[in-house]
């Protein structure tokens, strides 16, 4: 029996008017990669943000090893949880952004080795050699000394990835991490990401337009449309011989957009 | 026009320098309140609380239509009504520093919104905690922009405080009208304070520029 990692129960999330998840169930084994994939505007990203603790949720609870993550248990109540409780869970999420949100004004190898120095009370020294190895494995070391500014696109993706990693997460989640990207750049961070699904076997979920990468790296792939799964499977079922005629609609629209 | 340096130098200067010590003092006393209200109201503005966030607004705006020799006078007379009685010396760096407090809210709230919403999201994901979101990645980031407005502020404070010998602070104008209607006399003291005042904006000007490169090269991010 697989270990349950994490559950959205009934999540559903509004922008005043808009219901952007509509009482989402989803559940993601440890080890497993989940990717999610839909139309523009279908909360993909707000899935994420959510689980990230980024945004609030209006009804449901999303659970990561059991627990609730934006409530705690308190005298067998369910009660809103509090700010020990957030930062507890949430070191366990790794998020990496479509737009790398490195730290401009600090060198890759402080960008990689200040955060579990400042967030993790992790020793200094041991945070520089954990930052070095985790830059040598995103290919990245012999640029430590350069600021975010002086990289290429793809560059600064590899160390986001490798400043998540070094904040030692049990679920890496991406948001459209190519999407930013030249074209050229892309095959450098895909295959990063590649090596933490299928080396690494973490726990991952990700939103991409790729869909050859997403059949490539996923157990599992969920479909997406107006805040509701319309169909999820193998990557072999729902991207070769989707079931659902909105599925069958999107997939061959990417498709002649290639 | 007769120019005489014995007068100069035995009459004016000696009488005028302490008046530059005053300028100097209203000057940085008023803007370090400046700069602690200016926070403030800063925080105000941008509070949760939607009362609080539109009274800071408020003041804001009205202190921006208003003269400062308004605020002079208005605390200056005003304050003794209310039994607050104080020093003209320090009505002035009151009136000062309140008033210059909403544009270097301005300013710091300009700062803060050039720092990009993905380094708070990155933050927040990387589980630092709110004193570490703003010591470590918003601060750095918000203050170069923000220095040399700030500088500016200053240097243009240095220019208000003439304003103040209304209410007899005896700063340089001050000094220099009183030399002048004893002795009438005014080509010496108009043209001492004059110079002294360029003198003032020059270094100020030049601190400025120094603090600015300090953080240049800090920063910037070597692009
Ligand atoms: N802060 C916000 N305020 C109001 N509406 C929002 C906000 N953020 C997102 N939305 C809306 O919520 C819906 C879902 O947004 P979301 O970003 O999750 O879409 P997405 O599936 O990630 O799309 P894309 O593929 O374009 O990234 C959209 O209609 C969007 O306009
Ligand atoms: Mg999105």
């Amino acid at each position: 029996m697989p270990n349950e990692k994490i559950r959205f129960e009934g999540v559903t999330k509004r922008y005043g008017a808009l219901t952007v998840l509509d009482k989402l169930d989803l559940s993601i084994n440890e080890g497993e990669v989940v990717t999610i994939i839909g139309p523009s505007g279908s909360g993909k990203t707000t899935v994420l943000r959510c689980l990230m603790t980024l945004e609030s949720i209006e009804d449901g609870v999303i659970r990561i090893d059991g627990e609730p993550l934006n409530m705690m248990e308190r005298d067998g109540t369910l009660v809103p949880a509090s700010t020990g409780h957030l930062r507890k869970m949430r070191r366990k999420l790794g998020m990496v952004f479509q737009s790398f949100n490195l730290f401009p004004h600090l060198t890759v190898l402080q960008n990689c080795a200040e955060p579990p120095v400042l967030a993790l009370g992790v020793k200094r020294d041991e945070a520089r050699k954990r930052a070095q190895e985790l830059l040598e494995m995103v290919g990245m070391s012999d640029k430590h000394a350069h600021y975010p500014a002086q990289l290429s696109g793809g560059q600064q993706q590899r160390v986001a990835i490798a400043r998540t990693l070094a904040m030692q997460p049990d679920i890496l989640v991406f948001d459209e991490p190519t999407s930013a990207l030249d074209p050229e750049t892309i095959e450098e961070v895909t295959s990063v990401i590649r090596a933490l699904a299928v080396k690494h076997s973490y726990t991952m979920l990700m939103v991409t337009h790729q869909i050859d990468f997403a059949h490539d790296i996923s157990d599992r792939i969920c479909f997406f449309d107006k805040g509701r799964i319309v169909e999820q499977g193998p990557p072999a079922a729902v991207i070769d011989a989707p079931s659902e005629a909105r599925t069958q609609q999107f997939l061959s629209k990417v498709a002649q957009a290639r | 026009m007769d120019w005489r340096w014995d007068f100069t130098f035995d009459t004016v200067l000696p009488r005028i320098l302490p008046g530059l010590w005053v300028t100097v003092e209203v000057t940085f006393l008023s803007f370090i309140l400046t700069l602690v209200l200016g926070l403030v109201l800063m925080l105000a503005r941008r509070s949760r609380s939607r009362i609080i966030s539109f009274a800071a607004g408020e003041f804001i705006e009205f202190m921006r239509g208003m003269p400062l020799l308004v605020v002079i006078f208005f605390l200056f007379f005003l304050l003794p009504e209310v039994n607050i009685y104080l020093a003209p010396f320090w009505t002035g760096v009151l009136a000062m520093g309140i008033y210059n407090a909403a544009p270097a809210a301005e300013i710091m709230r300009g700062g803060l919104q050039a720092v990009p919403k993905g380094q708070w999201e990155a933050a927040h994901a990387l589980n630092y905690s709110t004193y570490r979101t703003w010591r470590n990645v918003i601060l750095p980031q918000a203050i170069g922009p923000v220095v040399p407005g700030l500088g500016n502020l200053l240097i243009l404070a240095f220019k208000e405080t003439p304003l103040l010998s209304f209410v007899a602070v005896p700063e340089m104008p001050d000094a220099a009208r009183r030399i002048a209607s004893e002795t009438y006399r005014f080509t010496e003291p108009l043209t001492v304070v004059g110079i002294l005042f360029l003198i003032l904006s020059l270094a100020s000007a030049l601190l400025i520029r120094l603090v600015e490169r300090h953080m240049l090269t800090e920063n910037r991010y070597a692009k």
